[in-house]
């Protein structure tokens, strides 16, 4: 698969005054920016779009000189223009940091081998490291073997809680202490929307961080695009004529995921501004501080057998499988993979074909009304 | 009749047989304009009947799929009203496919 970029048209016609950038004032304007309705041209879009990115970096203390930055990329557009706008921006500022691209390769065939060839690309193109760590090598089991093995309905739980620790365990071999993560302005709303659906409380005062860091672990993840718009992302890769990849994960369900996604698509077309206002709501929601329990007993001690203490439920503790930071005495991978291993016995080989195909995207779109 | 070519980007491209770029010729008794060119896209570009979801929603292009004309937001070019000449580039990017 190789990469077709798209067209360049040329305009032919006379630009009429009313069509013209309201931030230059000398090109014709191409979008109007979500965010505030304003015309502009190209050149100014690059510029705005760049310069908001850079300025979240600074406001927010993102980075410092010096620093080994990954970039979790999966070759999908907010990913690539992710690589593609911190590299420019570290060379226009000079923040000093040094970039990698980290990918992680859970072992789908036709999706993320497909995907994994445009990070390739992208190493070449922006002349970035590149590091891919393996659900295989980590954890001796593909995504592919896990769905046959545990069906196609927890295949994200599996992978969710796999990728999390396998981009920890990249950095970690790297030297690495940050993660960037192409998490954008419509992603944040849409977290927040579903934690008020739900009514998890607990989640949505973590939701809009920028910055996220579990006490006790060595790695912090940021997300420069909390507040750029997945549209202006997309145009911006395509304006620039990035290669990005756009193929669906053929197990990606999240049929709830999908709706709160739909209804802010919809709330965007009548007011775009609405999802910046929700990342701001959702930013200003704070939590009532909880009443403190008064307990009279001391607290728990567990002694384990080879005599060491177990402090209860306290950040920092490690599991005792595989040495990952857990709050538990096994973390999650570990006790999602013994599950696994007490099933890969019982897995018959029945390609079950319905898992797999294109027509995801048509069968999730259709489980998308309201 | 007018003739544009028309571009399913970002993963758009899955219902149009995989092929990102199309040359098409649009007919009609007067200048056609993009409206005709999405009836014409839906009547006969659109192999499955229940991809046609995917591309339209309530009579009209879908929310998060980017409509440019000659690389302009269709919102600035009179969006469905825009008439079509030789030449143009209409492109459909979805903004919603991967991640
Ligand atoms: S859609 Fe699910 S299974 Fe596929 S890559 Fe994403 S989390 Fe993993
Ligand atoms: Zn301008
Ligand atoms: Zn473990």
């Amino acid at each position: 698969m190789s990469f077709v970029p798209p067209s360049d048209p040329v305009n032919k016609k006379q630009v009429k005054v009313s069509q013209l950038c309201e931030l230059c004032r000398c090109r014709k304007a191409i979008i109007r920016r979500p965010k505030n309705l304003q015309k502009i041209c190209k050149s100014c879009f690059f510029h705005v779009f760049e310069t908001e990115i850079h300025n979240t970096i600074v406001n927010n203390n993102l980075f410092y000189r010096g620093e080994k930055v990954a970039i979790g990329a999966s070759g999908g557009k907010d990913s690539t223009v992710l690589a593609y706008v911190l590299k420019l921006l570290n060379d226009r500022y000079d923040y000093g940091i040094e970039l990698v691209l980290l990918s992680i390769d859970e072992g789908i065939v036709g999706y993320r081998d497909d995907s994994l060839a445009t990070v390739k690309r992208n190493q070449v193109q922006y002349g970035l490291p590149l590091e891919i760590i393996s659900y295989r090598e980590l954890y001796d089991w593909t995504m592919d073997e896990i769905v046959a093995c545990a069906g196609v309905r927890s295949s994200c739980t599996y992978c969710g809680v796999f990728r999390r620790q396998a981009l920890d365990r990249g950095s970690s071999k790297l030297g690495i202490s940050h993660v960037v993560t192409g998490h954008n302005a419509d992603d944040m709303a849409e977290t927040v929307l579903m934690n008020i659906l739900r009514g998890d409380v607990a989640r949505l005062e973590k939701s809009t961080a920028i910055i996220t860091q579990s006490s006790g672990s060595p790695i912090k993840r940021s997300k420069p695009f909390k507040y750029s718009y997945q549209k202006e992302i997309v145009l911006y890769a395509h304006y620039k004529k990035l290669d990005y990849f756009s193929t669906e994960c053929s197990y990606a369900p999240e049929a709830f995921r999908g709706t709160a996604r739909e209804l802010m698509k919809n709330l965007e077309m009548v007011r775009p501004s609405c999802i910046i206002d929700i990342i701001h709501s959702g930013e200003n929601l704070v939590l009532k501080p909880k009443k403190p329990k008064r307990t009279g007993t001391p607290k728990q001690m567990e002694v384990r057998t080879d005599g060491s203490v177990s402090l209860g439920f306290v950040d920092g503790n490690k599991c005792e499988k595989c040495g990952y930071l857990s709050s538990n005495r096994i973390c999650k991978a570990c006790m999602l993979l013994e599950g696994l291993e007490n099933n890969r016995a019982k897995v018959t080989l029945d390609n079950d074909t319905s898992t797999q195909g294109t027509a995801r995207l048509t069968r999730t779109l259709e489980s998308l009304k309201f | 009749m007018v003739t544009v070519k028309v571009e399913f980007l970002g993963g758009l491209d899955v219902i149009f047989d995989k092929q990102r770029i199309h040359m098409v010729n649009v007919d009609s008794s007067e200048t056609p304009t993009v409206k005709d060119l999405i009836d014409y896209i839906v009547k006969n570009m659109i192999r499955n009947p229940n991809d046609v979801d995917v591309f339209i929603e309530n009579g009209t292009i879908r929310p998060g799929i980017l409509t440019l004309i000659n690389d302009t937001d269709w919102e600035l070019e009179g969006g469905e009203e825009y008439e079509l000449e030789d030449g143009d580039v209409i492109s459909f990017t979805s903004t919603l496919h991967g991640g």
